[in-house]
């Protein structure tokens, strides 16, 4: 099969890399088919088709590192790369922290954490095409006033990730994903709206019906026709669930090591204090059955975990690979990342914000006067500082009821209070992507008009 | 320089014309209106300084060839990492099937052809210089930023570089080619004073040599300025929250036209209908003042190109002509289905991403007004100066981006700096409350980045100082 046979091709690289003077070296190759279609008012639009594959090579050389990356798997294309990258640690400074991980630690069993999907891999394009045509039409169904589609579609892709190095460490995964999306447009008295839903899964069967990611489209593109701006105000503000996620996003890049070594986030310096109020528990988590961000092992070869960020409010442990953790005077967690080439990174396996108990309408019920934000725009936060400030629309609440749409306010705050600020925390937990969050109900934000 | 990549490609790859002449019979072989290929040939180099070390050094190669074929408004697309003929063959044959007739269309042989204009006159291509070289670049800048003040604590930059051979062959018989260089210095530092920690952004490239950062001082200059853009941030006070006036400053915050009209008026949404910017041209969408182009034809500039990612030779085209709407930015598919011109907009990320319209270069062209005249008018407002990242809502127009550098102008005066405040508005309205304009248009350092469907390409914004007399500032303090 072809992995074992790009597992040996790795692992010999690895090896020559080393005869030629490294003094230790790693290989990752990745390899993907991507296919997508996309849809609008009925018809195909776009048909795309690919294949690709990369090899990206990292030697050590006396505590120095440098890599190199190409799409050439020809024998002297690799012997090549091999030099170039031999040329170019010579160049780099010595570190004390760089190094492959100790051999012991290696991932020993590869676990099946159920990530590839045959069905998917099967699937014919006319089956892919009905699907996309299915939810477009599902949100055209759903009212009148939708008009126009700014796109939507299927997109499959089918990947596997080879991982050697000269310490004997060599694995291999697949992994499968297919993702469903719609972008209706609604137009009343002159406004337009746009929004969009969808739905991404590595099985098929775990997908949501095509129908239903049409219908909740057009309800969410619906629901923002005659937006109107709020004064002023300070307001308790409810993130939606699919919003809150991007708030665990900044939470998540606090709470990397690279962050933390650097001083650039706001955790430093936290560990074991109170950073958030006592219900706020997040978890990382890169062996979740089906998960869009597990894997068997890290970008190292180190095993993946369940590492508990935030328990009852208090910081427990950052994320680490072996170079942040080693400066940190701590032990990796298994959240090595690396692309085909540059240094490794920190990313998250499966991050989330544990589920609390209330239903979102129970949380919306709790409100007297606030605001229910359900889009967001701009990159207004300082993960350094935790300061937050976002463009948002929404829906405005009044005496716990959903009333009229609302568009052109900011809001504004502080991560760092806002952790401290959570008053109420969903039961609505779904994945549709690594990072996520159930709806959360944040006492205080300044709302900006 | 042009001819010189269609050599490359034909010599490096053993292609030839009549090669191509077959593929692109290939892929319009069920039919079709249109075909074409990407070659892409490309070699990135990046070597970065952090804790006044060389901590990084990556040397990566892509090659891949890109096959399209449109047929009406539907595109089929497929491509291949192997330039060699019989996996460009499978390519094409994939992306055939987007067209169903029995027919094949017909393809009038390639016929190379020199570019208009030479855009890129780099005597030293950064790619080609010494490791050494760069990496003592670097140290002078990281001197430069702890030197600054001893509050800087961290400092971390790096010099990415890049040379992109491509080769652009249609079944209308074009075929060109363009080498294209592209360099950027990058530096962070963080600043801590007693535990609190800010941080400050610069630097600045494009299509350039290596004289461009040797000879006019320019790490130097952004280093200090990242330095000095965190020591501010340290004594910055609570961002104002509500309406006010909003001066924006000279250069980079010209992101404020990008995402407040660029994106709006690319002609995808607007064939489409969906943008809000649909089906305005001759009105006005703008004060009387503003008079805003995207220019892809200046020298050295990172957003410019000589040919776009189609082979179109780049221009200037007028957007909004003293504040009425003119154009669309144009690649070969909208222009076709709007039957207006094109305008050398088309750009993709790389051979594996579908072209589609994108900004250039995109400013406002000056007006009267001096900074100082602008500033002494405001009685109490923002003044902003530096920017990050701009995001905007197509289809209602709404746009946001962050101010990193803000000040407060009480009494015609600039005071206290702020905290990052977001500043808000809608595209079809912000710009009808631009009420003075200055003389000092500048174009941004050469950093920029813009994203539209998940493809990433470089370009360029530019602004005079200018008055927008309410903007929603999202700030803290109510």
């Amino acid at each position: 099969m072809a992995n074992e046979l790009n597992k040996q091709l790795a692992s010999e690289l690895a090896y020559e890399a080393v005869k030629n003077g490294a003094s230790a070296a790693e290989v990752v190759i990745k390899q993907r088919t991507e296919f997508s279609v996309g849809v609008r008012l009925g018809e195909v639009e776009t048909l795309q088709q690919s294949t690709d594959r990369g090899l990206g090579l990292r030697v050590l050389l006396d505590g120095k590192q440098a890599s190199v990356s190409g799409s050439d798997f020809r024998k002297d294309a690799l012997t090549e790369l091999v030099q170039q990258a031999i040329a170019l640690v010579r160049v780099t400074s010595p570190d004390d922290n760089i190094g492959l991980p100790d051999s012991k630690a290696f991932a020993q069993t590869i676990e099946d954490l159920d990530l590839y999907d045959e069905a998917i891999v099967n699937l014919a394009t006319e089956q892919k095409i009905e699907m996309a045509l299915r939810a477009e039409q599902a949100a055209r169904d759903s009212s009148p006033l939708i008009v126009n589609f700014e796109g939507g579609g299927v997109d499959t892709s089918v990947g596997s990730l080879i991982l050697a190095n000269s310490l004997g460490f060599a694995g291999a995964y697949r992994g499968t994903s297919f993702s469903i999306a719609s972008v209706p447009v609604a137009s009343e008295n002159g406004q337009m709206q746009g929004a969009y839903w969808y739905d991404v899964k590595r099985q098929l069967a775990d997908v949501d019906l095509p129908e239903n990611i049409g219908r909740i489209a057009a309800q969410r593109t619906l629901r923002k026709l005659g937006a109107r701006a709020v004064a002023t105000q300070n307001v308790p503000v409810v993130f939606e669930q699919n919003i809150a996620r991007t708030l665990m996003s900044y939470v998540f890049q606090a709470a990397s090591g690279e962050a933390i070594f650097r001083k650039s986030s706001f955790f430093v310096g936290q560990l074991g204090e109170k950073v958030a109020d006592e219900k706020v528990t997040v978890i990382d988590d890169g062996q979740l059955i089906r998960g869009l961000g597990s894997r068997p092992f890290d970008a190292e070869g180190l095993p993946t975990r369940k590492t508990v960020v935030i328990k009852n409010g208090i910081l427990e442990n950052y994320l680490l690979d072996t170079y942040t953790a080693r400066k940190l005077g701590m032990q990796s967690t298994g959240n090595a990342s690396r692309g085909l080439v540059g240094a490794l990174g920190v990313e998250a396996g499966n991050f989330y914000l544990e589920p609390g108990r209330y239903s979102p309408n129970e949380i919306i019920g709790a409100v007297s006067k606030g605001f229910l934000v359900t889009d967001v725009l701009g990159f207004g936060v300082n993960t350094v500082t935790g300061d937050y400030s976002q463009s948002a629309s929404g829906i405005w609440i009044e005496n716990g009821e959903l009333t009229f749409p609302v568009q052109g306010v900011t809001i504004a705050g502080n991560l760092k209070d806002m952790l401290q600020a959570i008053e109420m925390i969903g039961n609505d937990l779904q994945f549709r992507g690594n990072i996520t969050s159930p709806t959360v109900l944040i006492g205080r934000m300044t709302l900006s008009a | 320089m042009q001819l010189d990549a269609i050599q490359f490609f034909f010599e490096r790859f053993a292609i030839n014309a009549s090669d191509i002449d077959k593929l692109l019979t290939i892929a319009l072989m069920r039919g079709g209106d249109y075909a074409d290929l990407y070659f892409e040939y490309k070699v990135s180099n990046s070597v970065g300084v952090e804790e006044q070390i060389v901590k990084s050094a990556t040397k990566a190669l892509s090659q891949g060839v890109g096959v399209r074929v449109i047929t009406g408004d539907k595109t089929g697309y497929a491509y291949t990492d192997e330039i060699a003929f019989d996996s460009i063959r499978k390519a094409a044959q994939t992306a055939s099937h987007i067209a169903s007739s029995q027919q094949p269309s017909p393809v009038n042989p390639v016929n190379a052809t020199p570019n208009r204009h030479n855009l890129y006159s780099v005597a030293t291509p950064v790619s080609s210089v010494e490791l050494e070289t760069k990496i003592d670049l670097l140290k002078k800048g990281d001197t430069v930023a702890r030197g600054f003040d001893k509050r800087i604590r961290e400092v971390q930059s790096g010099i990415f570089d890049e040379v992109k051979y491509v080769m652009i062959a249609s079944s209308d018989g074009r075929l060109v080619g363009d080498v294209q260089p592209l360099a950027r210095y990058s530096i962070s530092c963080i600043a801590d004073d007693d535990g609190n920690l800010q941080a400050g952004r610069a630097g600045g490239g494009g299509r350039v040599g290596i004289d461009f950062f040797e000879s006019e001082s320019k790490i130097e200059y952004f280093a200090r300025d990242a330095s000095r853009q965190a020591i501010i941030q340290l004594d910055a006070i609570d961002a104002p929250a509500g309406t006010m006036e909003v001066v924006l400053g000279p250069g980079w915050p010209g992101v404020l036209l990008h995402e407040a009209v660029g994106h709006g008026l690319e002609a995808d949404f607007n064939r489409k209908g969906t943008s809000a910017f649909s089906g305005l041209i001759g009105q006005q969408v703008a004060s009387d003042l503003c008079t805003i182009v995207d220019d892809g034809a200046i020298p050295g500039r990172r957003g410019s190109l000589n040919i776009d990612d189609e082979g179109e030779p780049t221009g200037r085209t007028v957007l909004i002509e003293n504040g009425i709407l003119r154009g669309y930015l144009n690649d070969r598919l909208n222009s076709r289905l709007l039957k207006v011109g094109q305008t050398g907009n088309g750009r993709r990320q790389s051979y594996k991403h579908m072209p589609m319209p994108r900004m250039t270069n995109t400013f406002m062209l000056s007006g009267q007004d001096t900074r100082e005249e602008i500033i002494r008018s405001v009685k109490f407002g923002l003044y902003a100066v530096q920017f990050g990242g701009g995001q905007v809502d197509i289809t209602n127009g709404e746009f946001a981006f962050s101010a990193s550098e803000a000040y407060l102008i009480e009494d015609g005066k600039v005071t206290a700096p702020v905290k990052g405040a977001t500043l808000r508005g809608s595209g079809p309205e912000s710009l009808k409350k631009v009420t003075a304009v200055g003389n000092d248009l500048a174009l941004d350092e050469g950093v920029g980045v813009c994203g539209k469907e998940g493809q990433q390409v470089p370009v360029g914004v530019g602004l005079p100082t200018i008055k927008i007399s309410g903007m929603t500032v999202g700030g803290t303090k109510a």
